[in-house]
């Protein structure tokens, strides 16, 4: 078997029947697609008439495990087929034969050189170095000591228990009784004629100023005292009615 | 009567490269460290080469080195098993055969688009080209043009990952792949005998 019987070698498979060289012609002209091509039966062909011979042809051998490795390799890229993909339909076999040929050694060229980068990686990897901000500390495993499931159902338990409810006393507002502010109001005016209301309840929180101003209203509905404010915001002068 | 000792002008100057270098995030130039230090270049270049005698393998565990066109310091080899245990290296971990065979296409083409990249590798490139960015090894370098496809180029890190000093330092694509033209030939001899 030389050089020649590879291309002529005659294949006899569900999608084609023919020489080799047929085959590869009409691969690359994309008028049959690879993947209806049984390339296991190519080679189980092409091992059977190896197999004829008395002693192997490396160089046969050698042309045939390129030319199966490049239909392999067609075959496998076919399965990804890319939108801008050119189409070869319009080409000559020579010019599809070129335009494949050219794209699959410029692909190895970049696959070589992936490979390259993978043992450059390798070779260097015992570089560190500071990069920006420092790195993360890689995360130390804590495998969990033994458990008892005793322990465990009761820390569930303890989960599952309904929690206390939470106290709003400290949001609750305690007003003092309106009367409480009439009545030292009232006192207040019989000592003097008028007072200040601010002054009055400086002292006070805001509630019970709120309260107290209360009181001042009521005070003024029933008619026992006047009110003056020069201004707002100003502080507001009480005067008690003589009945 | 005291001794006083000259200091040699290039020994402070050493000390100051030494505090820049521990302060950058990347490598310096020298032009940059002459800025920082304001002093001249080729003093920087003296005071460089008496660093490098000082910080290399072998004699400290800090090792100056010229890396992606800059000078930096780094942790020297002998200590990387000590180094791997306190610190995580994300960027380099787990490159796929597709992020590898993406980043040769942007370090020896790029600028270059993603279609340009899916072109030349038979698939697409988005997931690749995304993840390559997020590690910091590729980044965006504008567009083809006015709306087009946006185009990639290799970072610094990528240089100081791969430990080169500059995109020169990659061997010739030719070299790496002698067989191509072999298969090209192989392939036209048989196909165009069929349709001579």
């Amino acid at each position: 078997m030389d050089a020649y019987a590879v291309r002529d070698l005659d294949l006899d498979l569900d999608a084609f029947e023919g020489p080799f060289d047929l085959l590869l012609t009409l691969v690359l002209k994309d008028e049959l697609g690879l993947a209806d091509v049984d390339v296991a039966g190519v080679v189980l062909t092409f091992i059977e008439r190896l197999a004829e011979r008395e002693s192997p042809d490396l160089e046969a051998c050698g042309e045939f495990l390129v030319l199966t490795a490049a239909l392999l390799e067609l075959k496998a890229r076919g399965l990804f087929p890319d939108e801008d993909e050119l189409a070869f339909d319009d080409l000559d076999p020579e010019e599809a034969a070129e335009e494949l040929a050219e794209r699959l050694a410029i692909y190895r060229r970049f696959k070589a050189a992936a490979g390259w980068f993978e043992e450059r990686l390798d070779s260097e990897s015992d570089r560190y170095f500071r990069l920006g901000p420092a790195p993360l500390a890689p995360v130390p495993q804590r495998p969990l000591a033994p458990q008892e499931p005793t322990s465990l159902a009761t820390a569930l338990r303890a989960l599952a228990a309904e929690p206390p409810a939470p106290s709003l006393r400290h949001l609750e507002l305690r007003f003092p009784p309106v009367s409480l502010f009439l009545d030292r109001f009232r006192a207040v005016l019989r000592k003097r004629r008028r007072f200040v209301f601010d002054n009055e309840v400086d002292a006070l929180s805001r509630v019970e100023q709120a309260v107290a101003f209360l009181a001042l209203l009521e005070l003024r509905k029933a008619g026992e005292i006047k009110l003056g404010q020069p201004a707002p915001f100003e502080p507001i002068t009480v005067w008690g009615v003589a009945a | 009567m005291s001794l006083r000792l000259v200091e040699n002008p290039v020994d402070r100057l050493a000390r100051t490269i030494e505090a820049l270098l521990v302060i950058a995030p990347s490598p310096l130039s020298i032009e940059e460290l002459a800025t920082a230090s304001e002093d001249e270049t080729e003093r920087v270049e003296t005071a460089l080469g008496l660093l490098a005698s000082r910080y290399r393998e072998g004699r400290s565990g800090i090792v100056l080195e010229h890396v992606s066109g800059g000078y930096a310091f780094r942790a020297a080899r002998e200590a990387a098993d000590a180094c791997s245990r306190l610190v995580e290296r994300p960027v380099q971990r787990g490159l796929s055969q597709a992020a590898l065979e993406t980043l040769a296409v942007v370090a020896y083409l790029g600028p270059v688009s993603r279609p340009e990249i899916a072109r030349i590798r038979g698939v697409a490139a988005d997931s690749a080209v995304a993840g390559l960015v997020e590690r910091g090894l590729i980044a965006e370098a504008g567009r083809e043009s006015e709306g087009g496809a946006v185009r990639y180029r290799v970072t610094p890190l990528f240089e100081r990952v791969f430990g080169l000093s500059s995109l020169s330092e990659l061997p010739r694509l030719d070299d790496l792949a002698a067989d191509g033209d072999e298969l090209r030939a192989r392939l036209e001899e048989v196909a165009g005998r069929r349709g001579a």
